[in-house]
């Protein structure tokens, strides 16, 4: 590609307002005017979706209306992707997120997914009621820097520890491990050798952020 | 199958906490919705895991709890005590330990019984695990099986009320609510949970038949308390979470047309609306509740119920006592307080209602809509329009109208970027069409298969 200079400001708003057609023309026109597909997403959508982030941290925007703007990146990340793939890029982290055993519920684990995907880290949400080992399994396959772990209840919490120790016997020791959830607590997860913890999605972001140093 | 075609109560004067025109004798003579109002505890074990490893533990953890709370409920002269025991997902799936269990809850309570004349009754709820299935498998399979069983067992043992916080729907409206989509929250509620609802309740009706148990009732927990807690963390509009929960009486509406005759279950905020319509007793929850999770409504919630419940609290160490004590006894004086005001009469009861109404309607949506006035403006919507759907869009729109009427007239405060919600809402109601058959096939249509399976509404094909 060619050394090209184009204003992506616009196509951060439009990510921001949650515009998707906009989203994907101004992604389009960035493409044909020469710019790599890359420098598209860390320029334009990504700071777009932190506006977003950073407004919905401050009480300034509901997960409605955040959704809308995760969707808009969505649909220009699917013109941008096979672009990318084609030249064997991969987000630079990859987290594998999931609710720990025995616990279904998953709002909050699905609002840390969104957010995770508009930083632009590669997500591999593993769902809910998972199992220690399919953390383990699923970190080695897709290489994650990070695996996220969320419970809401208090009899389920302590899946965490015995999650977080089956990645240490696994040896995945640069393998860092955040959790959050309704009873978890920074004390916590310093207690089960948690190296993060976020009290709610809008951090989670941040802290996912400083432990892969980003 | 009873169908409610006009309202038990249909006078906000009448809707008071502690009488319910179709009150519930128990079999120790507790005459619920009869003039009283009854504590109704709950409680669960602290963090811990619960296998069979753990099993000595568990027991001895649910053994101390209820000694001790019915002792306390002794000294404290309670007139009657309603304890709930809601299992935890692995008593639902072995059920022979939430049937130990149920048993040794039953028989502290037949002693207290016994011993001191403290009548009580206890409420089985067991964990809806049907859910372990993603999509869930909700007709069928070993999930459905073991929570049967569970449900038979415990009232084999001993308990005497039958309820559930069912999920029927809930995969759906999970989505529709982080997304703000009314139609999906009213297809979820209405046509999906309203069928899983009238399939679950049947069987039920029959295992409190062959048990001599009563069916309790059902709560819309998962569907109107999300709606709720996500509005506390400022997730979703307050405005939308009091639609949601007005429309969530038409699902559970539904345990009623199937039999259950309450007391309504404690975490179902939509309890008034459904006591104003069926005329049975209701339990409620609200600031005896916070140990469990925060609410706009901890006042007002009390001004209908007639069971006082806390929803529940795990059983850790607090100053005075272990946490089921100590709410017991706050549960023991809020309710001492609602009786006071009954015995000293109509005005007496009914000022202490306004003042439970009016500490909490102005400031929130969710407060307002449940105001006994506006109780029963819903309830007569969702009756009037009687098919679930109808009934679900009536509920919204009633819901919003009234929400506007009490900003307009100063007597709600509504938060400015939350108003436009209001007129979006409105605009979504406007678009759905009239009828529920094309309403349930556009949105059939729009299903994914990998989230939720057609067929365990029975509406594969439809």
């Amino acid at each position: 590609m060619t050394d090209v200079s184009i204003d992506l400001q616009p196509l951060s708003d439009a990510v921001v307002d949650g515009n998707r057609s906009k989203t994907v023309r101004l992604a389009q026109e960035a493409l044909d005017a020469g710019l790599e597909p890359l420098a598209i997403i860390e320029q334009g959508l990504v700071p777009g979706m932190e506006v977003v982030g950073a407004r919905f941290k401050r009480n300034e925007m509901f997960v409605p209306e955040m959704l809308i703007a995760a969707r808009a990146m969505k649909e220009a990340m699917a013109l941008l992707e096979p672009r990318l793939a084609a030249t064997g890029y991969k987000p630079a982290h990859t987290v594998v997120i999931g609710t720990v055993q025995g616990d279904l519920h998953d709002i909050g684990k699905n609002l840390v997914a969104t957010m995770l995907k508009g930083a632009n880290f590669g997500v591999v949400d593993l769902g809910t009621n998972v199992a220690p080992e399919t953390f383990v399994e699923a970190a080695g396959e897709h290489g994650a820097a990070l695996i996220g772990l969320s419970a809401l209840l208090t009899t389920t919490m302590p899946r965490m520890k015995s999650t977080v120790q089956a990645i240490r016997d696994a040896g995945l020791r640069d393998v860092r491990v955040m959790i959050g959830g309704a009873p978890v607590t920074q004390s916590y997860a310093d207690e089960i050798g948690a190296e993060g913890y976020a009290p709610d999605a809008a951090s989670a972001v941040d802290t996912a952020r400083q432990l892969v140093a980003v | 199958m009873s169908t409610f075609t006009q309202l038990a109560i249909d006078d906000a004067h009448e809707l008071l906490f502690g009488r319910a025109p179709r009150p519930l004798t128990t079999r120790r003579g507790m005459v619920i919705g009869g003039g009283v109002v009854y504590p109704e505890l709950n409680f669960t074990l602290p963090a811990m895991l619960v296998d069979q490893a753990t099993m000595d533990e568990v027991r001895r953890q649910y053994r101390q709890i209820i000694t001790d709370a019915l002792q306390r409920a002794v000294e404290l002269e309670v007139p009657g005590l309603v304890v709930e025991f809601e299992t935890l997902p692995p008593m639902t799936q072995t059920p022979a330990w939430g049937i130990e269990l149920t048993r040794i809850l039953a028989e502290a309570m037949e002693e207290a019984y016994a011993r001191h004349g403290l009548p009580s009754v206890l409420r089985i709820t067991p964990n809806d695990t049907r859910e372990f299935d993603r999509p869930p498998i909700l007709r069928r399979g070993e999930n459905w099986q073991q929570m049967l069983e569970t449900f038979e067992g415990c009232a084999n043992a001993g308990a005497e009320l039958l309820s559930i916080e069912s999920v029927g729907g809930k995969e759906v409206h999970d989505e529709a609510l982080q997304a703000g989509d009314l139609p999906g929250v009213i297809f979820a509620l209405c046509v999906l949970g309203e069928r899983d609802m009238r399939f679950l309740w049947s069987r039920l009706a029959r295992v409190a038949q062959r048990t001599g148990s009563v069916c309790a009732g059902d709560t819309a927990c998962g569907f109107g308390n999300t709606a709720m807690v996500l509005a506390e963390q400022k997730m979703i509009p307050r405005v939308f979470a009091a639609v949601v929960r007005a429309v969530t009486a038409v699902r559970s509406l539904v345990a009623y047309e199937c039999g259950a005759v309450g007391p309504g279950k404690d975490c179902g905020y939509e309890n008034p609306i459904l006591k104003a319509i069926t005329g049975y007793p209701m339990a409620m929850e609200g600031k005896s509740a916070a140990c469990a999770h925060l609410s706009p409504l901890g006042n007002i919630a009390a001004a209908t119920c007639d069971t006082w419940s806390n929803e529940s609290v795990q059983n850790v160490r607090l100053l005075a006592a272990m946490a089921p004590t100590c709410y017991l006894e706050q549960l023991a004086y809020d309710c001492r307080l609602m009786n006071e005001a009954l015995r000293d009469g109509d005005d007496a009861a009914r000022t202490l209602q306004r003042w439970l109404v009016r500490s909490d309607a102005p400031r929130d949506p969710q407060a307002c809509v449940l105001t006994p006035g506006n109780v029963i403006e819903l309830a007569r919507a969702i009756v009037d329009a009687g098919e679930p759907y109808r009934a679900g869009v009536a509920a919204a729109r009633r819901a919003i109208d009234l929400i506007e009427r009490a900003a307009e007239a100063g007597e709600l405060h509504i938060i400015e970027r939350e108003r436009p919600w209001l007129s979006m809402m409105r605009h979504s109601l406007d678009e759905m069409p009239e009828d529920a058959d094309t309403f349930i096939a556009h949105h059939l249509a729009q299903l994914d298969p990998t989230r939720c399976l057609a067929a365990e509404y029975a509406l594969a094909g439809v």
